[in-house]
């Protein structure tokens, strides 16, 4: 019975925090689905948009979710930045070169995030005030932030079926040389996509900050989970990525009703072996 | 009269497309075996199956006497069945004499270093590659890397050679010189699948044709009974030069 | 000439770890035979990652689980059950390398990408379990008793000893390396390298010999681990298991040139001092962490077959020295 009750109390949470989770993990799949790059830049993107939030509200005194368009369109940038500078030499090179190119800007950002900003936790004083359901409180950070993944969410979507440039990327993705053939520009779309994928990757941060302190060096554990997503959903399935995203909150929520909650990760990362092993092509089926 | 390759009712299946359907025939140790027919018949498809790449769904292939269907390629290797490819593999950043003796070291031989750098040479002798023994592999032409793909599987000393394609975009005069060799490999004792589109090559160099056509076996016998054949000339109409040559035969 | 011409390819590795080795000794400075020990560490973590990365192609980025998990077993096996330090080591490899068969055998399967996550996910899920794994310690880990240091002469004597078993196991890693390159079995794991399927077709039993690479790359990086954290006096799971510096190691063999014996040597050696070098450094301190990250990026875009793997292919003549 304590356990029920103890379930009842984590659960919403973690399908809330889900969402956001799948945010983070579309902005991951988004890339490899379209050009085949892990980025391993991923985590500090997602620490930047954390510090985002953080400086939107303290130093400009910004609620954190109008700070959310300003991070997003600097996440868009730096993708886009990066695209230019580390990926976009090395996109055709065996994917050793992608990795280790993404890798070092993470190294890159790590460090100079080190310097800048120490490893010192930060914290957003925000509260949106909570809500009680039966005998469960829900934060209205959770909530709120739920809410905004799934516009992005949405947003996406519109943007990939809707509209022209969504249109390319889909092509992009599906075979990049047949759209070259057809006089789509590779190279921006391209570089479009990753900067789509580090925007996401952004703003998930940006809400994370809501809920937690931080640092520089948080974004490597929602990394670490985005690649669990992205293989549980099958990478390059933006889509899957949500769902992932959702299981694997629902998991984070049931999991210390029975267990100390130091297992979870254990269960996380022994599920994403199994999965890679048993169906790499991921629960609801990878792009490639 | 030992039968080398027993292939019984092999079908093999893509999803929705039936790639191959119940190829039956013996072949005998020493014969050349001619395999033709119109592009997408299933050639190469029949080639990964005998080599266990792309194992069949039903029916059995036996190789030296041993039942090989499921086996993977290295047990077909092991066993003395060595393969070209039509799209060449080379291994780029190995020399071509590494590259061949990577085929002597792991067929079925199994030599160690020093013996199979003896017989890579004397193998890059046979193909005419002597002179481009230390280069890597990767930066040889797509003529000279289908020699290496040859002398890769001559290295291995093999039972059985499947050759898929060889002549492909080789000259007239290039093509005799390729007929020659394939010829003296047999002198060696080897039994030889050619797959080719070059009828001339074909025809003269058989001693049994077999033709594919959508999957299935349409027609088997000497290449001059082939070339009378009904059911290959409406195969190949859909391929007016070949159907040509082919008449020209006679 | 003969003997000379078979072993080239070994004699510039030997002459640069017993160079390493011998310069502490020479100046008879304990903080140089301490920067001397970080190198040789990542000589023999690197030369071993190499029979994965560089001759098989397979990508790990969570190597560093091998160095983690037979660090934990020497260690344990020491304090716990009063093992020698020489039998703590040797379990400590031999753990990993089976750690290595049963892993291997079920992710060498995969390729390319899918190989690499898994190999963090291995890593991450060992950290994890270990974290919880009372028997080691859980999230504190196990902490030598200072008493142990006693039987090898007291802690001074114990460092001056555990310096040259790490020189041994660098001087071990790079004999195995050449052994390996330089085998009929190291020639089928350049074929899988070069092309897998073609491999495969040829005759090379794949999934056998990368089974093998695998563990012949796990052993010793196990048995750095038991000496790294005998001599640091503790072991906790986030020490054992780092995965930056497990992709750092990578660093090093593709500064170097992976594939080739004196790769990552001179990889590892110049990552180290590169680091060595910012750390004291005023100005680069806090941002070493982006010079190297910098200094790869630069590597990854212009040179990709790092520095003895260009020169390699620039000078084909230098190809039996720089093996």
């Amino acid at each position: 019975m304590q356990q029920f009750n103890l379930l009842v109390a984590s659960l919403p949470d973690g399908i809330l925090l889900g969402f956001v989770y799948g945010l983070a993990a579309m902005g991951l799949t988004l890339i490899w689905g379209v050009m085949n790059v892990i980025n391993l830049s991923h985590g500090p993107i997602i620490a930047l948009g954390m510090f985002g939030t953080f400086f939107m509200v303290t130093k400009m005194g910004l609620n954190p979710y109008a700070g959310l368009i300003p991070v997003a369109v600097i996440g868009l940038f730096i993708g886009i930045l990066i695209y230019g500078i580390a990926v976009h030499r090395v996109i055709n090179a065996p994917h050793l070169s992608s990795l280790l190119a993404t890798f070092s800007v993470n190294m890159i950002i790590i460090g100079l995030g080190t310097a800048a900003l120490t490893t010192s936790p930060y914290n957003v004083d925000f509260s949106a005030g909570s809500t009680k359901l039966g005998s469960t409180t829900i934060l209205g950070t959770r909530l709120i932030a739920a809410l905004v993944s799934m516009l992005f969410t949405g947003g996406l979507y519109l943007f990939l079926y809707r509209t022209r440039p969504g249109k390319f990327i889909r092509a992009v993705a599906n075979n990049r040389s047949a759209a070259e053939l057809m006089g789509i520009p590779s190279t921006r779309i391209l570089a479009l996509s990753f900067g789509l994928g580090t925007m996401l990757a952004a703003v998930s941060g940006a809400l994370i900050a809501t809920f937690f302190p931080f640092s520089i060096l948080s974004g490597g554990s929602y990394e670490l989970k985005s690649f669990v997503i992205g293989v549980l959903g099958g990478l390059g399935n933006p889509i899957g990525a949500l769902f992932g995203g959702l299981i694997l909150g629902v998991l984070e929520g049931i999991i210390p009703a029975f267990l100390e909650s130091s297992w979870v990760p254990v269960i996380e990362f022994g599920l994403f072996v199994i999965i890679l092993l048993v169906r790499p092509s991921g629960l609801f089926g990878a792009k490639k | 009269m030992t039968i080398l390759l027993s292939l019984q009712g092999v079908t093999k299946q893509f999803g929705g497309l039936q790639a191959l359907t119940n190829v039956t025939f013996d072949l005998p140790q020493g014969q050349i075996l001619g395999l033709i027919g119109p592009n997408g018949a299933g050639k190469t498809t029949l080639f990964n199956a005998i080599n266990g790449v792309y194992p069949p769904e039903n029916g059995r292939i036996i190789f030296r006497d041993q039942d090989v269907t499921r086996a993977r390629p290295y047990h077909h290797a092991r066993l003395g069945m060595a393969r070209t490819h039509q799209i060449v593999q080379p291994l780029n950043e190995l020399t071509v004499r590494e590259n061949v003796m990577v085929g002597a070291c792991f067929g079925h031989e199994n030599q160690n270093l020093s013996n199979s750098a003896v017989i890579a040479d004397e193998v890059l002798a046979f193909v005419g590659l002597t002179s481009r023994a230390d280069q890597l592999a990767g930066s040889l032409n797509v003529a000279q890397k289908k020699r290496l793909e040859m002398a890769r599987a001559l290295a291995a000393r093999p039972y059985l050679l499947l050759l898929d394609e060889v002549l492909a975009g080789l000259n007239s005069s290039e093509i005799d010189n390729m007929i020659q060799t394939v010829l003296k490999i047999r002198e060696r004792g080897i039994t030889i699948i050619m797959i080719e589109h070059v009828m001339k090559a074909v025809m003269n160099v058989s001693d049994r044709v077999i033709v594919l056509d959508y999957g299935q076996q349409i027609a088997e016998g000497s290449p001059e009974t082939i070339a009378k054949d009904e059911k290959v000339i409406e195969a190949y109409l859909g391929d007016p030069k070949l159907a040509e040559q082919l008449l020209e035969e006679e | 000439m003969k003997l000379w011409h078979r072993y080239s390819g070994i004699l510039l590795p030997v002459l640069v770890v017993a160079a390493l080795t011998l310069w502490p000794v020479i100046t008879g400075k304990p903080s140089n035979r301490e920067s001397a020990f970080t190198i040789l560490k990542a000589v023999a973590l690197a030369s071993s990652l190499n029979i994965l990365l560089g001759y098989t192609g397979y990508v790990s980025f969570g190597h560093i689980v091998f160095y983690g998990f037979g660090g934990y077993v020497g260690i344990f096996l020491l304090t716990e059950k009063d093992w020698s330090l020489w039998m703590a080591i040797l379990a400590g490899g031999v753990a990993s390398g089976i750690l290595a068969f049963l892993l291997g055998s079920a992710i060498l399967r995969l390729r390319g990408a899918y190989f690499a996550l898994a190999t963090i996910g291995v890593n991450e899920a060992m950290r994890a379990f270990i974290n919880n794994f009372e028997l080691f310690g859980g999230p504190t880990g196990i902490t030598l008793n200072f008493s142990v240091y006693k039987t090898y002469g007291g802690a001074a004597q114990a460092l001056q000893t555990s310096f040259y078993i790490g020189a041994g196991l660098a001087l071990a890693a790079l004999l195995t390396s050449y052994f390996v390159r330089t085998s009929k079995f190291g020639l089928g794991l350049l074929a899988i390298r070069e092309n897998e399927d073609a491999a495969e077709v040829m005759g090379v039993v794949t999934p056998s010999a990368k089974t093998w690479a695998y563990v012949l790359s796990a052993v010793i990086p196990g048995m750095i681990g038991v000496l790294f954290f005998f001599k640091n006096g503790n072991v906790e799971p986030h020490d054992a298991f780092p995965l930056h510096a497990s992709i750092e190691l990578l660093v090093m063999v593709m500064l170097g040139g992976q594939g080739t014996v004196l790769g990552p040597i001179l990889g590892a050696f110049a990552y180290q001092g590169m680091r060595g070098y910012l750390v004291t450094s005023d100005f680069f301190k806090d941002i070493q962490l982006s010079v190297s990250g910098g200094l790869l990026l630069m590597i990854v875009l212009f040179i990709p077959a790092g520095a003895i793997g260009w020169l390699r292919h620039r000078i084909p003549l230098m190809r039996r020295v720089l093996a």
